[in-house]
């Protein structure tokens, strides 16, 4: 069983046919006519506006930290769009399939959503997200020019857009993995899963792997050596210190998700029997494995957002903030405790009494130091000067959700209670309740808080507060009926349902999506409105929310060297300490700055990478031993490259900084 | 005044600070020699202990061996990659045994887990009452 079947194949494509072309679903075909018009269209008025040479020189060749955060931002939006569209199918599938109705979707393709929703909101929404954000802020909350690698920087944001790109095509050609979004084996093993499916999946996370790796030594490297002057580690911000035990969290924990996924391919591609249900095989250990990975992610996703949260809390309540020791070890401890866990995920695979006990009880403990973080931040709101500006909307509105979400999860990991509720409904509702409650609400935050910094402009408050209300309420509607669905036992990933009177629950649901949809369309809306009214919005001081870390001190946008000093720091909130000192800003003086050079090298690695990812899937062996040799040629070659650095001259920094400087005379 | 005028002094210092208090492990042909003799007296007596059977238990050797594999591990980050405890201002010390607790964790803990589900689990045995 183990062994892979006798597959067709040529020798120039593989196994790849005119029947990977997926023509016989007849919504695939739609979507991928509605794709294709808009990709023409849109690589049309790229090529009309010839902006080819603006995006290659100034973005994707650009090892600037602040132009890769906006683009793994973008990338994660548009993700979303992609991992939402199958949230809604999911939904009105669900909601039709009752009274012997089979809805609309095939069991082949309705498994295949299921999967494709979990691993792009986790791997190529929540995460590009996240290091976007962490990549933008981090450098100017440490008053660095940039981050320790910036060539790997861009090469690690090609990388995760490699592997999304590699999820994608799954859509038209041939079919994702219909596994759920862990694929778990047997059911990914070659016998039960034959086709690319689960080969899409495995390559498309290795190539993103690698970027989410690289950029996690990055900036642990950047955050350890790139500190200004003074900033001792009880002084860094606190949204630093949470992205540094996020990227500790991820160099310790994906080389395991890497691990599994190469025995799973081995598996798969050359007939090894780590997983398979004979020959020795165990597939326990691949669910053993993947948790050790699949705990500490989850924690990946959630501790830089604690961070935002309390930036926002702290600027917005015009106090330092409640217990800063306190949420510092809250942070490290969460970051062990993350490892002590993952068996939490597996309660019922039978590992007995003792086990259970011991990883409930760490589950139970994990709640301690969040919890300790929650009354920080109620701590620091009270008595304090709240102004209800949208980021910190999105905080109260985390709170509260975010607190039921993980009385759930305290629910979840009593074992006898986990025996009733395993991957029901309840479950679903507990982990949307905490991401959507935390990571993404925490997202939009800090998209709010650091928007005008990145772009010199507020976002619309208006329109921000549409799709605020819409997201909250949208959220309770649409996740509530589910808690009420595993209640009463209903199990995840259902396609057909036969009792009539869930049905009801199903449709609350499904209008909940349907508003969390108006909430992404009016932030969609909110983007393009506040860029249509920058001038309006626009922040010229560099400090629009009265700010209280280094990143607040310089220009909005800042200059491409961050800051023409090196801000010397001598206590927690830097620039509010700053500014209390009566800090003035120098005005002579300047000096050529030293900054790296741009390369499209990063580009050529992940694209030949994700063509060896292509190749492999499909069984191209001549392809994928090309695109390896290229690869490692380039690399190679890229060593060679001496040319890795410019001094940005004087004058320009005397530009640039007499510019502001009238600016700011303007206003006052 | 927090922002200093002079971004030369505030380099120059970090500079420095970087020559003199990294304290990187200074790579000596004695150090060099010294783990290298260590190392191979290290890996001749695990040698010697299995070819000549000179311990019969073959779990007791098997956990000496291991022993001394530990022993070498130590040697080689001491004397080949110049670890102690004042390296890189004692974060390669710390990251290190970050390292060393996540290994032992999920060894420890994957063991653990697995002893238990094979037990339980896998076909043989289905005596509920013996469960741990």
């Amino acid at each position: 069983m183990a062994v892979p079947q006798p597959v067709e194949t040529t020798f120039l494509f593989g196994r790849l046919t005119w029947q990977a072309f997926p023509l016989h679903e007849p919504i695939v075909v739609a979507t991928f006519a509605v794709v294709a018009l808009g990709g023409v269209a849109v690589l049309a008025a790229l090529t009309w506006f010839r902006l080819w040479g603006y995006l290659w020189r100034e973005w994707f060749t650009s090892v600037d930290h602040k132009k890769i955060g906006i683009m793994y931002m973008m990338l994660g939006l548009i993700m979303l769009l992609r991992g939402f569209a199958d949230a809604v199918m999911m939904r009105l599938q669900q909601a039709m399939a009752f009274n012997g109705s089979e809805g609309y979707l095939n069991a082949h393709h309705y498994d295949q959503i299921f999967t494709a929703h979990g691993v792009i909101m986790i791997f190529f929404v929540a995460m590009p997200l996240v290091t976007g954000l962490m990549n933008y802020v981090v450098p100017l909350q440490i008053g660095a020019r940039d981050v320790s690698f910036p060539f790997l920087n861009n090469f690690s944001f090609w990388m995760t857009v490699g592997g999304a790109v590699l999820v994608m095509a799954s859509l038209f050609l041939g079919e994702f993995a219909q596994t759920g979004w862990l694929a778990y084996p047997p059911l990914s093993n070659i016998g039960y899963s034959p086709w690319v499916g689960v080969d899409y999946y495995i390559w498309g996370l290795q190539v993103a792997g690698v970027g989410t790796t690289l950029s996690g030594i990055n900036l642990i490297c950047t955050i350890i050596k790139m500190r200004a002057p003074g900033m001792s580690l009880m002084k860094m911000p606190v949204f630093t210190w949470t992205s540094l035990c996020t990227n500790v969290l991820i160099v310790a924990s994906f080389p395991v998700l890497t691990a599994v996924l190469a025995l799973l391919s081995l598996d798969r591609y050359v007939g090894t029997n780590f997983f398979t249900n004979d020959f020795g095989g165990n597939p326990m250990m691949y669910v053993n494995l993947i948790w050790i990975w699949g705990h500490p992610e989850v924690y990946i996703l959630i501790l830089p957002l604690f961070g935002v949260f309390s930036e926002v809390t702290s600027t917005f309540s015009g106090k330092k903030l409640f217990g800063y020791t306190s949420m510092v070890y809250a942070t490290v401890v969460i970051t062990v405790l993350s490892y002590l866990v993952w068996l939490h995920h597996f309660f019922t695979m039978g590992s007995g009494a003792s086990v259970n006990s011991f990883f409930g009880i760490t589950t139970m403990i994990i709640s301690i130091p969040t919890g300790a973080k929650i009354f920080n931040w109620l701590f620091t709101m009270y008595r304090g000067r709240i102004r209800f500006e949208l980021p910190m909307m999105w905080t109260v509105a985390f709170m509260l959700t975010f607190t039921v979400g993980g009385m759930t999860g305290v629910l979840l990991a009593v074992p006898p209670a986990d025996f009733v509720l395993h991957n029901s409904l309840f479950l679903v509702a507990h982990f949307h309740n905490v991401i959507i409650g935390g990571v993404l609400f925490g997202l939009f935050a800090g998209i709010a808080y650091w928007w005008p910094k990145a772009f010199g402009f507020k976002l619309d408050p208006f329109w921000g507060k549409v799709s605020f209300w819409c997201w909250v309420v949208g959220f309770w509607l649409a996740f509530m009926p589910l808690y009420i669905l595993g209640l009463m036992g209903v199990t995840r990933r259902m396609r057909v349902f036969d009792d009539p009177s869930l049905q009801i629950w199903f449709i609350i649901a499904g209008l909940g999506a349907a508003l969390i949809a108006v909430g992404i369309a009016a932030m969609l809306i909110q983007m393009f409105v506040s860029v249509m009214r920058r001038e309006k919005l626009v922040d010229e001081t560099g400090d629009p929310w009265d700010g209280r870390t280094l990143e607040w001190s310089t220009s909005s946008p800042p200059p491409a060297y961050n800051f023409a000093f090196t801000p010397v720091v001598h206590d927690n909130d830097a620039w509010w300490d700053m500014k209390k000192r009566g800090y003035s800003r120098p005005l002579s003086g300047y000096r050529p700055i030293h900054m790296p050079k741009n390369t499209g090298t990063g580009v050529i690695l992940a694209g030949l990478s994700t063509v060896v990812g292509f190749a492999l899937i499909w069984y191209i062996w001549w392809l994928a031993a090309l695109g390896f040799v290229a690869l490692l040629a380039t690399a190679i070659g890229h060593t060679f490259n001496y040319h890795r650095d410019f001094h940005i001259p004087v004058e320009e920094v005397t530009r640039t900084e007499e510019a502001r400087t009238e600016l700011l005379a303007a206003r006052s | 005044m927090s922002a200093n005028h002079d971004t030369a002094t505030a380099h120059d210092r970090h500079d420095a600070h970087h020559a003199h208090a990294d304290g990187h492990g200074h790579a000596t042909l004695k150090g060099y020699l010294t783990g290298f003799v260590l190392s191979v007296i290290l890996t001749a007596i695990p040698f010697w202990l299995v070819m000549t059977g000179a311990i019969e238990n073959k779990q007791a050797a098997a956990i000496v061996v291991m022993v001394f594999a530990v022993v070498q591990i130590v040697v080689h980050m001491v004397y080949f990659l110049h670890m102690n405890s004042s390296s890189e201002g004692g974060w390669s010390m710390l990251a290190m045994m970050f390292t060393i607790i996540l290994v032992v964790i999920v060894l420890t803990g994957s063991l653990w887990v697995m002893y238990h589900l094979n037990t339980n689990m896998m076909p043989g045995l289905h005596d509920m009452s013996e469960i741990p």
